[in-house]
């Protein structure tokens, strides 16, 4: 089939970006959106131009490099699928698809379709971890952990950290994506110590990332290609709540966040 | 050249007790003055950082993505294995080793391998003291598997989402790291080559993908988890990234490559559909366990799967092999999945296709049973193939998804360049022909915790490192060397794209040095590979320009190296006239077509040495002896 792709063609964060249209022919249905990029890329460079740049790398939707808005919504129209694992049998001849990068404050234009996600690092960095170091830990079935609070964990902890939950957000948000890993460490046993340190600390790095407030509005979790919950939220603002009143003397300091080092 | 693995004299059982005994160590007040590079943030590389770092080095990590995260251990599926014996089954640290051995084909090293076992538990109790979720029984013990062919329950998991979940626990390490200020984090920089001085590895140049710009870091040590090289295969199930360069710079730099033709092609892959495809996919190995493998009995039947009755299908590997039947190793389950596809028996458009099937676990154990096994799995094979697997047998084809050459290191997992060592699928040791199921998550976790933390500390004690800066002779070479191949690439402006070569190369090489190969065909090969590098050298077009984000700038340096190690795997094809694991020569196979191996004149790994473009590289052997491992002609019958 023919489609048109209507792409973001931005050369870095300095110089202004614009729409740009191409046609493509020769889709396949069974291509994914990412093949279908190369194939027009690989005919851009016959031509001599410069191919649209965009990320990906494990191409089966686990390593969340990559992501996109497809006609307005981050990943595409299909639920629980990443921009890589779109098939292309979705669309119909004749369709013309707006592609354009996620758009937030604390996520930097790169080039094209990529920005600099190292926000999200960033706010990993700032406690969303159990402090264990390599050679201590006590055998594995010393710690139980009860199947129903185990699958829970692991709901939060399918997080592939694309960005797609900010990029949908009208106040870019990241508070799915922090409430996911809260939630991950937070109802397990190994995360007790550190769960009100936990909190405080990344929402402190959540926020001096200037990404927005959160106000429930939920196309986060209607984005999310892993489907993480709405309640990871609710998880996050009440380790929160608790931990500044009990822990209010040692409130974290962020690190330096990425709109000020770029 | 004299290969010295360095491995301790005495019982197997004892040898890495008495290494970690017998190393020097450096005093907690001298680590931090001590500078060490990773390359690589997966679960070897990232383990290894977080380690690093907890103990007071100086580390810097670089990863070529944009988030340490993203390193494609994030893609396994399956599990990982551990010699922990909950389930009361048998299983114990030798029978894990043994094994393991045997599934390699008596290609490994022994005492490697031990220590590998020997660790495997200590892994799961750092994963989960880090919080990884592993599967749980009601009672909150840790859930076990049986996996890939193995006859106890040994393998630990995370839904289908293992490898995510060991590599998220390996990458908060790190970034707790990050925030201790121990470790500095280089993302988006690719490592383009080595930095010898005086014959020790002191450091890397890299270039910002972003900006372009190379660098020069200079350090004590280098330790390389960079991965595997599947890519040079073009389609295969790794990321799009992975690639070969890192190991490739240190290759020509002198470090020894070792089994270059080992590869691993995984059974269970959705069939290529067409020729846009960029790479292939997995579907864990897990689903053997309930699937059932068969073809028509007729070739080229043209009936839907659920219109040809029960006795006109083939059940292939439970007829063949009626002991393991659809559990059989990876090598084993491929080559039978191709011989018959080869003799006509293949289903689906292409005719390279075989089925699996669960229509008799789905009315054995019902579907809500079947979908909280494979739910995610179902899930994913149909939103690619648009078939439903609880309706219809899935279609799988083998395709590359692990090697297990890879860079030459000895006991202390230190490379033939003093300084450089080399971790997880980068390096050769631990898997032999073959890999195992869940065994690649255990060997880079294995690397990086809990062995390279004692050997780098044993090589920092007892080296000395005159001072190094950037004016050095030898950096100035490799830095020159690094930017006049990347202007070379930039100014040849031919007719082809990057693409379209490392499709034609991956096509060869998949052809001639892929699950079946013979004499012939690698020497035909090896002459196509030269005539189509040639090409490349005159013929690519990389647009842009070198000085930003230019994906197709990185691709042209890396199917650039992978045209080099096309060659040498064909070399090193060749060399080896016998069939083992995942080598099948067709030359050399038993009556009824299993890997025939030749243990009188090839238990040796075949160590390469780099000699200068024009000349051929030198093999040098380090013979296997199995004392405790009797070898035999494996049998899954």
């Amino acid at each position: 089939m023919k489609l048109t792709l209507k792409i973001w063609r931005q050369k870095n964060r300095n110089e202004k970006g614009a729409f740009v249209k191409y046609a493509v022919d020769n889709v396949d249905p069974e291509m994914s959106v990412l093949e279908c990029l190369d194939v027009l890329n690989e005919s851009l460079i016959l031509r001599g131009e410069v191919p649209v740049a965009f990320e990906h790398d494990c191409r089966e939707g686990i390593c969340g490099s990559c992501g996109f808005m497809i006609n307005g919504v981050a990943h595409g129209p299909e639920r629980g699928t990443t921009a890589c694992q779109l098939s292309m049998r979705h669309f119909k001849e004749g369709d013309e698809l707006t592609l354009e990068p996620w758009r937030a404050k604390a996520f930097p234009m790169v080039k094209d379709l990529v920005v600099n996600r190292r926000a999200l690092d960033h706010i990993i960095e700032a406690s969303g971890y159990v402090s264990v170091a390599t050679g201590q830990a006590p055998d594995g079935n010393d710690i139980l952990v009860g199947k129903e609070v185990a699958d829970q964990s692991m709901d939060a902890a399918a997080c592939i950290g694309c960005g797609a939950c900010v990029a949908a957000c009208p106040n870019a948000s990241a508070a799915l994506f922090t409430g996911a890993k809260i939630t991950h460490l937070g109802v397990l046993p190994q995360g007790q110590p550190e769960r009100e340190r936990r909190a405080l600390s990344m929402v402190a790095q959540m926020n001096a990332e200037v990404f927005g407030n959160c106000t429930s509005i939920g196309e986060c979790t209607g984005v999310c290609p892993k489907e993480i919950p709405l309640e990871v939220i609710a998880n996050m603002n009440r380790d929160y709540v608790c931990a500044s009143f009990t822990r209010r003397e040692d409130f974290p300091t962020p690190v330096t966040p990425v709109v000020q080092r770029t | 050249m004299k290969l010295d693995a360095r491995i301790p004299s005495g019982s197997i059982q004892e040898a890495w007790a008495k290494a970690c005994f017998d190393m020097k160590l450096v005093n907690p007040a001298n680590k931090r003055k001590h500078s060490l590079i990773v390359v690589g943030s997966g679960l070897a590389g990232g383990a290894a950082a977080a380690s690093l770092g907890e103990l007071g080095y100086n580390v810097k990590c670089f990863c070529f993505q944009d988030s340490p995260r993203r390193a494609h251990s994030i893609a396994a599926q399956g599990g990982i294995n551990a010699a922990k014996n909950y389930p009361n089954d048998g299983e114990s640290v030798f029978r894990l080793f043994y094994d393991t051995v045997k599934g390699g084909d008596f290609r490994a090293r022994e005492a490697n391998v031990y220590r590998l076992a020997q660790i495997s538990g200590k892994i799961i109790d750092q994963c989960v003291a880090q919080g990884v979720p592993f599967a749980r029984e009601y009672g909150g013990s840790l859930t076990n598997r049986s996996f890939g062919g193995a006859q106890v329950s040994r393998t630990f998991y995370a839904r289908g989402q293992t490898g995510q979940q060991l590599l998220l626990g390996a990458y908060q390490a790190l970034e707790r790291q990050v925030h201790a200020g121990s470790v500095t984090m280089i993302p988006r920089t690719e490592m383009l080559d080595l930095i010898v001085v005086d014959g020790q590895a002191r450091g890397i140049v890299a270039r910002n993908l972003i900006t372009g710009e190379f660098t020069v870091h200079i350090a004590d040590a280098v330790i390389l988890a960079s991965g595997g090289y599947s890519n040079v295969y073009y389609l295969s199930t790794n990321a799009k990234g992975s690639n070969v360069t890192a190991s490739w710079r240190a290759y020509k730099r002198g470090a020894l490559f070792a089994n270059p033709c080992f590869t691993q092609i995984h059974p269970t892959c959705i069939p290529v559909s067409g020729d846009y495809q960029s790479k292939l996919t997995l579907m864990s190995e897990s689903l053997r366990n309930d699937g059932r493998i068969w073809v028509p009995k007729k070739k080229g039947d043209p009936r839907p799967p659920n219109q040809i009755p029960e006795d006109e299908r083939d059940y292939y590997l439970e007829r063949r092999y009626p002991s393991f039947g659809n559990l059989v190793p990876r090598d084993v389950a491929s080559r039978n999945a191709k011989a018959m596809c080869d003799e006509g028996f293949g289903v689906g458009k292409s005719g390279l296709g075989v089925y699996l099937d669960f229509a008799e676990s789905i009315h054995r154990l019902g579907e809500k049973t079947v979908r909280e096994r494979y739910g995610n799995l179902f899930d994913m094979y149909q939103r690619i193939t648009d078939e439903d697997p609880y309706k219809t047998p899935m279609r799988i084809y083998p395709a590359v998804h692990y090697t297990m050459g890879g860079l030459w290191v000895d006991y202390q997992l230190q490379s033939t360049i003093p300084g450089l060592f080399v971790l997880g699928e980068a390096n050769f040791s631990d898997h032999g022909a073959n890999r195992l199921g869940a065994s690649a998550l255990m060997q880079g976790l294995s690397d990086g915790y809990f062995i390279i933390p004692y050997t780098v500390g044993n090589y920092l004690a007892s080296t000395k490192f005159p001072k190094v800066d950037e004016s050095n002779p030898a950096v100035q070479e490799a830095l020159t060397s690094v930017r006049t191949k990347i202007d070379k690439l930039l100014s040849i402006k031919g007719n082809r794209t990057v693409d379209s070569f490392h499709r034609e190369l991956g096509k060869i090489v998949w052809d001639y040095c892929g699950m079946a190969r013979t004499a012939e065909g690698l020497k035909l090969a090896i002459g196509k590979i030269r005539t189509l590098r040639s090409e490349y050298w005159t013929n690519v077009t990389v647009p842009g320009s070198g000085d930003d984000l230019n994906e197709s700038l990185e691709k042209a340096g890396r199917v650039a190296d992978f045209f080099e190690l096309a060659e040498l795997m064909c070399m090193d094809a060749l060399d080896r006239n016998e069939s083992c694991g995942g080598h099948f020569r067709e030359e050399y196979q038993t009556a009824d077509g299993e890997a025939q191996r030749d243990d009188d004149h090839y238990s040796y790994v075949a160590a390469w040495a780099y000699k200068g473009p024009d000349a051929d590289p030198e093999l040098n052997k380090e013979p296997l002896t199995f004392e405790y491992v009797h070898p035999s002609q494996r049998s899954y019958k």
